[in-house]
This record gives C-alpha cells, sequence and structure tokens, in this order.
C-alpha cells in the first residue's frame, strides 16, 4: 500500500524580552538557580500578574512578517495543570484569542520548487520552571528562573508532508525569527523547540489518521530523523494489521527511535477558563502599522534584492540570506570589495564551508568581513593570484594581522614585475622544447601546459595573465 | 475614646487631647480583655503596634497632619502584610509569614496608620458566618451565642465591640456588607477596580474587592481615601482621577432619586427588617427624596451564577497551595501525588474543597458550556438590569441580608448559608459599589440597609449613608453586653 505523510510541528520560541512576561525578573540565561524567581514567580498568595507589553510588540512583529491576522483582541487564559515546576499550578496561555492568527511560510525544497505552508496562529504564553532530579538524594529540586519566560507558540497546519519539508519549514522560521529579532532561537539551548505530530494515510484518503506527538526535539537534524523512523514505525505496525495509539513520544537519538512517553487517552482536563488577573489586550491598526513600518528586510526580500543587485544566481542568493548574520557579512564583503560574484563565491564556498568543518557559528569566525573584503581586493588588484588568496585565507584563520601584512610576511605578493617573470617564460621555453614545438605547429591549448610551468616555478606568486602573454609573445 | 469614630479620634490625636501611643494602648487593653471571648483577631502586633503609635506621635510633633496619622487599624487576615502572619483563616497558611506587604497596607502604612494585628475570617474568604475559619468561631459581640457574619466577621467583630477604631475587608459576594449588618456597623464595598487587589490573597479575582469597616459612613469615606486609587501592579485596577470620597459627604439630599428593587422585598425578608428598611426609606422622603421601584428582573440567578464563577476562579486561585514552596506541607509524603494529595486534603478545610471540587466540575471539559459560560451570560444580565436601573434612580436601596444575625452553628446545609447573600452577590457579579448601614434593631441585634450605587458612584453612596446618619443614630448603637465603658478609654 501507498502512504502519505501528514504532519504538524507545533514550535516554541523564547521571545527575547529582558523581563518576563508577567513579572520584572530578569530572562538572563544562565544565572544560579532561582535568583531570578520573584514573589510573582512563586506564586506568593496575593501576587498578581502585569503584562509585557515587549512581548505582545514581537509576537505581532512575527505575525506581520508572515503575513497573518492579527488578533486586535488577544485574551488570556488559563491552563490548569499541577507540577511542581509550575508554581500557580496553572499556565497562562491564550486559547480562543491569539495574538497571531493564520498566516504562512514560503519554503523552498532540495528540488528547487516552492511549497507555501500554513501556519494556524501563534499564542503567547508563559514557560515553565525546571524540575532538577540529580543531586538531591531522591528529592526533586525546582528551578523557578525559567517560569514565567515569555514563549511564542507557533503552530503549522497539518500540511507538511514529509521530513525534508517539515526542516525546510522549520529553518525557515528559524531564519525569519532571528532576522526579525524576537529570539535567539537556539535549539541547543531550549530557545527553539518543537514538538512534531505525526500521522500517516493511505494515499488518497481524505480522513487523517491517528497521530502521535513527539515532544521537545532539539535540533533540525533530530526532527528530520525522528519523522524517518516515526513514520516508518506507524507504517509497519498500520502494515501489520495494528492501529496507532494517540500518545506522545520522544524521539531517542542515541537509536535512533521514538519511545512511548505517556498516553493522551488518559489526557489531563485543562479546564482552560479566561485569566480574571488581566484585561484583553487590545490593539489597533495603527499599533500595527507602527510594527510593520519597524519590520527589517526579510528574507524572501532580501534574496530577490541579491538576485538583482548583485547579479547572483536565485540559489546563491538563497544561500548568502538564509541567516540575517551572513547576509550583512555578505554585503559587507560585496561592497568593501567592490565585487559581488567574487565575495558571493568566497562567502557561500570558502567561509561557509569554513564554518561547516569546525561548527562555527558566523560569530565564531576568526575572518571578519572587513579582513574577507581585503582579501578579495588584493585578488581583483593582482597583488595575488586566486590561489594564493586561498593559502593567505588559510593563514588568516591563525594569524590575526591584517591581509596586506599576511602577504608581505609570507612573501605572497604576485610578481608584475615583467623582468622577474620574463625569466621564469625563458627557463620554461628553454625546458619545455617539445611543447614549445607543438604551440608553434598550432596546438593552442599547449600554452595552458606552459602557463603551469611558470606559475609553478614562481611558486604561485607570478600574474598569470602576464605570463600567458609573454609566452605568446615570445613563441611567435 | 475607643468607642469614637475615626473623625473624632483624628480630630483628637491633632489637637494633643490624646496621644497615638495611649489609644493604642487602650485598644490594645480592650483585645486583650475581649479577644478570649470574641476571637476577632487571629494576631495582635502589640509591640509593633506601640512602636508605630509612637512613630506616629513623633511624626505629629514634626509637623505630619495626615488625617489617619496614628489611629490604630486591623486588617482582615487576607492581606499580605510583611513579617507578620497571613494565614488567609486555613491551616494551609497557618505558618505564612507574608516576605511583602498588600498595596492595601502599604497604603494605610503612608499614612501613617497603627496596625494592632490581623482579623479572623472565613477560611479564604468562603463563608458567610466566620465559621469556616481553621483559628476558630468569631462570636458576634451583640449576642455571643451568633455569628458575626462573613467572611469579614473578625474585622466586623473588631470594629463593632470597639477592639479597633478601624478595619479592613474584603467583598466577594457580601463578605463586607453581611457582616457589617449582623455586627451593626458600616461597610463599604467599593466598585471592582478601584481598590488594588495586590497582595490581597485571592478568592475569585474577577469579583474580589476590598474595602473598610467602620463606625460611619464618613469614616468610610476617610478610610477609602486612603484605600482607592490605581496600582500598576494590579492589572484590573483602574486608572481614575483622586477624588476626595468625603467631599460630597454634606450635599443635601433634595432630588435624589431612590430605586428599590422589588425582588429585595420578597418572599424570605423578616418583617422587622423589612419594617425597617421602609422606615428609612420614609426618612429619605423627608429628606427630599424621591422614591421608585425598579425592576431587577435577573437577580433570582445572581446566587447561582456566582456559585459557578467563583467556585471555577477559586479552583484556579487556590492551586498554588500544593505544598511545594510555602504554606502547610503534609507529614513524610511519598511521593509527589502523594504530597499534593495529602497537603490540600488536610491544608484546606470542607467548605473550601467543596468549592474546589464545584469549581473543577463547573470547569470541565464538557461542562464548561453549560456552567461557566452560562454564568457569564448571566453575570452580564444582572449588570444590564443594573444599568436599566441607574438611568432612571441614583441609588437602589434594600436589605442587606434577610434576617438578623443567626446562631453559631444553626446553619449546617451549605445551600442555605449560600442563600445569606441573596441580596449582596448580584452586586459583586456587576462590579457596583454598596454600602451596608445600621437601619434598626430587632430582638436585641443589629439590622443592616444596602445602599447600591452607579459604576465608581462612591461618593454619591456616602452621601447617601452620612446624610441618614446624621438623621439617625442606629450607627451610634453600641453592643449592650460588653459595650465599652469610658474608663477604658
Amino acid at each position: 500500500m501507498e502512504w502519505e505523510t501528514v504532519i504538524g510541528l507545533e514550535v516554541h520560541v523564547s521571545l527575547s524580552t529582558k523581563s518576563k512576561l508577567f513579572s520584572g525578573s530578569s530572562t538572563e540565561f544562565g544565572a544560579a538557580p532561582n535568583t531570578q524567581a520573584n514573589i510573582f514567580d512563586c506564586a506568593l498568595p496575593g501576587t498578581l500578574p502585569v503584562f509585557n507589553e515587549g512581548a505582545l510588540r514581537m509576537a505581532v512583529r512575527f505575525g506581520v512578517a508572515i503575513g497573518a491576522e492579527i488578533g486586535k483582541r488577544s485574551v488570556f487564559d488559563r491552563k490548569n495543570y499541577f507540577y511542581p515546576d509550575l508554581p500557580k499550578g496553572y499556565q497562562v496561555t491564550q486559547l480562543d484569542f491569539p495574538t497571531v492568527g493564520k498566516g504562512a511560510l514560503t519554503v523552498t525544497l532540495s528540488d528547487g520548487s516552492e511549497k507555501v505552508i500554513g501556519v494556524t496562529r501563534a499564542h503567547i504564553e508563559e514557560n515553565a520552571g525546571k524540575s532538577l532530579h540529580e543531586e538531591f538524594h531522591g528529592m526533586s529540586g525546582i528551578d523557578l528562573n525559567r517560569a514565567g519566560e515569555p514563549l511564542l507558540e507557533i503552530v503549522s497546519e497539518p500540511e507538511i508532508t514529509s521530513a525534508e519539508e517539515a526542516v525546510a519549514y522549520l529553518k525557515k522560521l528559524h531564519t525569519i525569527i532571528r532576522y526579525l529579532d524576537i529570539s535567539d532561537a537556539i535549539m541547543a539551548q531550549g530557545s527553539m523547540r518543537c514538538d512534531v505530530n505525526v500521522s500517516i494515510r493511505p494515499v488518497g484518503d481524505t480522513e487523517l489518521g491517528t497521530r502521535t506527538e513527539i515532544k521537545n526535539i532539539n535540533s533540525f537534524r533530530f526532527v528530520e530523523k525522528a519523522i524517518i523512523s516515526e513514520v516508518q514505525r506507524q507504517q509497519e505496525i498500520l502494515e501489520d494489521g495494528g492501529r496507532i495509539i494517540q500518545e506522545t513520544r520522544r524521539y531517542n537519538a542515541d537509536k535512533d527511535e521514538t519511545t512511548s512517553m505517556r498516553s493522551k487517552e488518559v489526557a489531563n482536563d485543562y479546564r482552560y477558563f479566561p485569566e480574571p488577573d488581566l484585561l484583553p489586550v487590545v490593539i489597533d491598526d495603527e499599533y500595527i502599522a507602527a510594527v510593520k513600518a519597524q519590520l527589517p528586510e526579510l528574507p524572501d526580500a532580501r534574496r530577490s534584492r541579491f538576485a538583482e543587485e548583485y547579479a547572483l544566481s536565485e540559489y546563491d542568493a538563497g544561500v548568502l540570506v538564509s541567516s540575517r548574520e551572513l547576509a550583512e557579512y555578505y554585503e559587507i564583503v560585496a561592497s568593501q570589495s567592490g565585487d559581488a560574484k567574487l565575495a558571493a563565491n568566497w562567502v557561500s564556498q570558502d567561509l561557509l564551508g569554513l564554518l561547516n568543518k569546525n561548527n562555527w557559528e558566523l560569530a565564531d569566525s576568526p575572518i571578519q568581513a572587513e579582513r574577507l573584503a581585503m582579501l578579495i581586493t588584493r585578488i581583483k588588484d593582482n597583488t595575488i593570484s586566486g590561489k594564493i588568496a586561498k593559502t593567505v585565507f588559510e593563514t588568516m584563520l591563525e594569524d590575526e594581522s591584517d591581509v596586506d601584512t599576511i602577504i608581505e610576511n609570507k612573501g605572497l605578493k604576485q610578481v608584475t614585475d615583467s623582468g622577474e617573470i620574463e625569466k621564469f617564460v625563458d627557463e620554461v621555453i628553454s625546458n619545455n622544447p617539445d611543447q614549445v614545438q607543438q604551440y608553434k605547429d598550432g596546438k593552442q591549448q599547449v600554452i595552458g601546459f606552459l602557463v603551469g610551468q611558470c606559475m609553478q616555478l614562481s611558486k604561485g606568486k607570478a600574474n598569470p595573465a602576464q605570463v600567458n602573454e609573454l609566452l605568446r609573445e615570445k613563441m611567435q | 475614646m475607643i468607642n469614637s469614630t475615626v473623625a473624632e479620634i483624628s480630630a483628637a490625636l491633632q489637637a494633643g487631647d490624646i496621644s497615638s501611643v495611649e489609644i493604642t494602648q487602650a485598644y490594645l487593653n480592650r483585645i486583650a480583655k475581649l479577644n478570649g471571648e470574641l476571637n476577632a483577631f487571629i494576631t495582635v502586633c502589640e509591640e509593633s503596634a506601640l512602636e508605630q503609635a509612637a512613630a506616629a506621635d513623633a511624626a505629629r510633633s514634626a509637623g505630619n497632619t495626615s488625617p489617619l496619622l496614628g489611629i490604630p487599624i486591623a486588617h482582615k487576615d487576607i492581606f499580605c502584610t510583611k513579617d507578620i502572619l497571613t494565614t488567609c483563616g486555613s491551616r494551609m497558611l497557618h505558618n505564612f509569614i507574608s516576605p511583602y506587604n498588600a498595596t492595601v497596607v502599604e497604603r494605610f502604612n503612608e499614612a501613617g496608620t497603627v496596625l494592632l494585628g490581623k482579623t479572623n475570617m472565613d477560611e479564604f474568604a468562603m463563608g458567610s458566618s466566620n465559621e469556616t475559619s481553621f483559628f476558630g468561631d468569631v462570636k458576634n459581640p451583640w449576642n455571643t451565642e451568633c455569628v458575626p457574619g462573613g467572611s469579614s466577621g473578625g474585622s466586623a467583630a473588631a470594629v463593632a465591640a470597639d477592639l479597633c477604631a478601624m478595619a479592613t475587608g474584603t467583598d466577594t459576594g457580601g463578605s463586607i456588607r453581611q457582616p457589617a449588618a449582623f455586627c451593626g456597623i458600616t461597610g463599604f464595598k467599593p466598585s471592582y477596580g478601584r481598590v488594588s487587589r495586590w497582595g490581597m490573597i485571592a478568592f475569585a479575582s474577577s469579583l474580589d474587592q476590598a474595602g473598610p469597616i467602620t463606625k460611619s459612613a464618613e469614616d468610610a469615606a476617610i478610610i477609602l481615601n486612603a484605600m482607592a486609587g490605581l496600582d500598576e501592579k494590579d492589572s484590573t485596577s483602574i486608572d481614575r482621577p483622586a477624588e476626595e470620597f468625603t467631599a460630597s459627604l454634606n450635599q443635601p439630599l433634595k432630588g435624589l432619586r431612590i430605586g428599590v428593587p422589588k425582588q429585595h422585598f420578597a418572599q424570605g425578608l423578616s418583617t422587622e427588617i423589612e419594617k425597617a428598611v421602609r422606615d428609612a426609606l420614609a426618612e429619605y422622603k423627608k429628606l427630599g427624596a424621591t422614591i421608585k421601584e425598579v425592576d431587577l428582573t435577573n437577580s433570582h440567578l445572581s446566587v447561582s451564577a456566582y456559585y459557578v464563577v467563583a467556585p471555577a476562579e477559586a479552583s484556579a486561585n487556590l492551586s498554588r497551595f500544593d505544598g511545594v514552596r510555602y504554606g502547610y506541607r503534609c507529614e513524610d509524603p511519598v511521593d509527589l501525588e502523594d504530597m499534593y494529595k495529602r497537603t490540600r486534603s488536610e491544608g484546606f478545610g470542607e467548605e473550601v474543597k467543596r468549592r474546589i471540587m464545584i469549581g473543577t466540575y463547573a470547569l470541565s471539559a464538557g461542562y464548561y458550556d453549560a456552567y461557566y459560560r452560562k454564568a457569564q451570560k448571566i453575570r452580564r444580565l444582572i449588570k444590564d438590569d443594573f444599568d436599566r436601573a441607574f438611568a432612571e434612580v441614583d441609588v437602589i436601596i434594600g436589605p442587606t441580608s434577610p434576617h438578623t444575625a443567626f446562631k453559631l452553628g444553626s446553619k449546617s446545609d451549605p445551600v442555605s448559608m449560600y442563600l445569606e447573600d441573596i441580596y449582596t452577590i448580584a452586586v459583586n457579579l456587576a462590579g457596583l459599589p454598596a454600602a451596608s448601614i445600621p437601619v434598626g434593631m430587632a430582638n436585641g441585634m443589629p439590622m443592616g440597609m444596602q445602599i447600591i450605587g452607579a459604576y465608581f458612584d462612591e461618593a454619591k453612596i456616602l452621601n447617601v449613608a452620612h446624610q441618614f446618619q446624621q438623621h439617625t443614630d442606629w450607627h451610634k448603637q453600641k453592643p449592650g453586653p460588653i459595650a465599652s465603658s469610658d474608663e477604658e478609654a
């Protein structure tokens, strides 16, 4: 039987407000346990929430960026359940009236095709604290630093049909959020988390199959692997005549499989009701327009501009805008070097290659945009050849000196003195009489070999164009 | 002096006839003598009260003329008071020392009042007789076999028995007005949003409101001046320009339009109370008011709607009492679930548990629409009734309670207890201000009259109440058995 996969993603993003959603406590990452939990965060009796407008602005910013409907009246609700890291015994969230309504993301797939994936909604809610089960001799410790931090939960439509699409959607979401500067969105640190709802059905069926939810996956790669493994598991069960149990599962990366966490069939009744301690949040068109006016250039628009302004292919432009930092880096290199095409090659190949190889973020790169621009400038003004430039690039990783100093110190400067070059050319002509004869007999392509010999002799420093010209002259 | 009003004590302090230390000591003596019998206070702050009084006297010498400076007050034990036990009448918080002050407490501190102690109350303000307190029943000073009303019964009894000059209370469904009526004093519930709820332990967030419990309407106005106002820590507190609630107390009542809801004079109302309120209306007529019957069509639904909304909110508000961070925790829990179950089973009393269960049920999947949503609709209908009425009248007057204080232990059926608040609950559902003032005596027990105003029309209610008290002396009646004698002052 042919199966098709239906995936919906729930992505939690920590909004990077300075203080918590309903209290003045700091949200700084990494503080000692419970040092960022005030009397409200500890849910002392009599304390009340005060809404942080910064979180609203960030949510609206996200909403307008994905062309979503913006809720002009959003209402907070209490979601009731008991857990030690949930101090009030309820989580404040938005049930029926979220701040962000229907929107969409366009993702580009590996075959170059584009797909529009719907976003159902995005709502603001508060994070829970952390339970720590180690180091307490059989007891549990509670850290409330994280309790009450603002989250944006972004819910996709069940329109994703493969692991590849899921990852493309997540990456696009990640890129947009980073462009908007509303979250660090670092999966490894938990500032972006993903729950995946997966079901399969026979191709052609219109009804959805029973879904499972895979909770808290913390990397793009694991999302991909978890989906592949969960689809496989469901398919095997159904093909053996079994049925899928609606449940929450977790992905075990070591074994590359999903395992059951708890059954949703005995799920909590969360008894949602409107939070009476908070008024509905009402915004007008003016508010939305003001947020919109402050939007930065977003990845899709920037890609088109790069393609046009710098005469790049859509693909190259797409690579360069994949993160806000990379795009900004590229623009510095392109403008300072004055060669957008060369800059694109160096950034998307050499620089990204370097980052990937070392598993670095752009910020970790020892080669700043200004230095790379200078390197390209020196290629353009014939101080060094493209090939020598690779050597300089390698050197730049360990040597923080400026590009010219490195070229000077290593003696890599291209030889453009025609007297010097003539010596190389003469030597090559006298050492390779056969090839010279072939050239003279009309075998033009031999020139490449001879130029190569000259370059070798000069240790790559001779200007290849000059070598070429002089060789032709001498062999006339 | 201890039987005087705040206005009188304030004048005496200002004139130098008495010091804050003297009047504070007099109240402390009175508390020492009577609290054993009345059980109005859970905590008495003798030492700090005398320190505050001395500081107030010093401040007065230095030129401070704040009207409440040096006047002893008692706070209902629902208000968080820094470094002082704050129990909310519950075993759950029997050991809870608050690390912060409620905004209301803070405002009184700024006004220079002297905190005598924390008053007894129904557990988490759930009750109409003060019998649900973990710290024991409060006795009615007029007859110690009777209840003082609830939930602010400790504050009401304390004011009535002259254990303090004034007290704070909270009112979710009648918890200031009904005990004020039972104890023969003045109780005032402001509009929802008028007084900050920060630091006031929540029962039902959309209904709770703090207010003064006093010996006169004038005192209520003076005290409300200190209590009211926007607080950025409470998102539901309302930004209104500062008002002097005392400014219009003496405005003549000529032309005042009084609405009388026929539903508040229906079956179940004692004939004595009906007569007393009708006599009061006749008095108002003499003062130039006109009387008009108004129709609060949906008022018969108010108790039912209230007992969905209030428990629903309470069921979530009380979830934080889980034994994890503060308050009561059961002995030797075997695991998390055991700790939750036993902590909450042992820490809460019967009535609180009943309401948590009612509220939990009302919010459950499949019942939400039938209960919670419907109750919210009724709430809107009730508000509409009042809006219609206030288009035609300035205040609405009726009885506070259908009868006088009942005997301790006489109401064992929860529903009959819930019906105690039949005239007061609709006011909370609509968020309106209302007062209860003494309107007469029946068989040695005081009776109360309720004056309801339009949203944010506190000043009008206080004016109407004050004028009545200028022409009658029901508010000056003192409980016979334990009436204060002059030598104590």
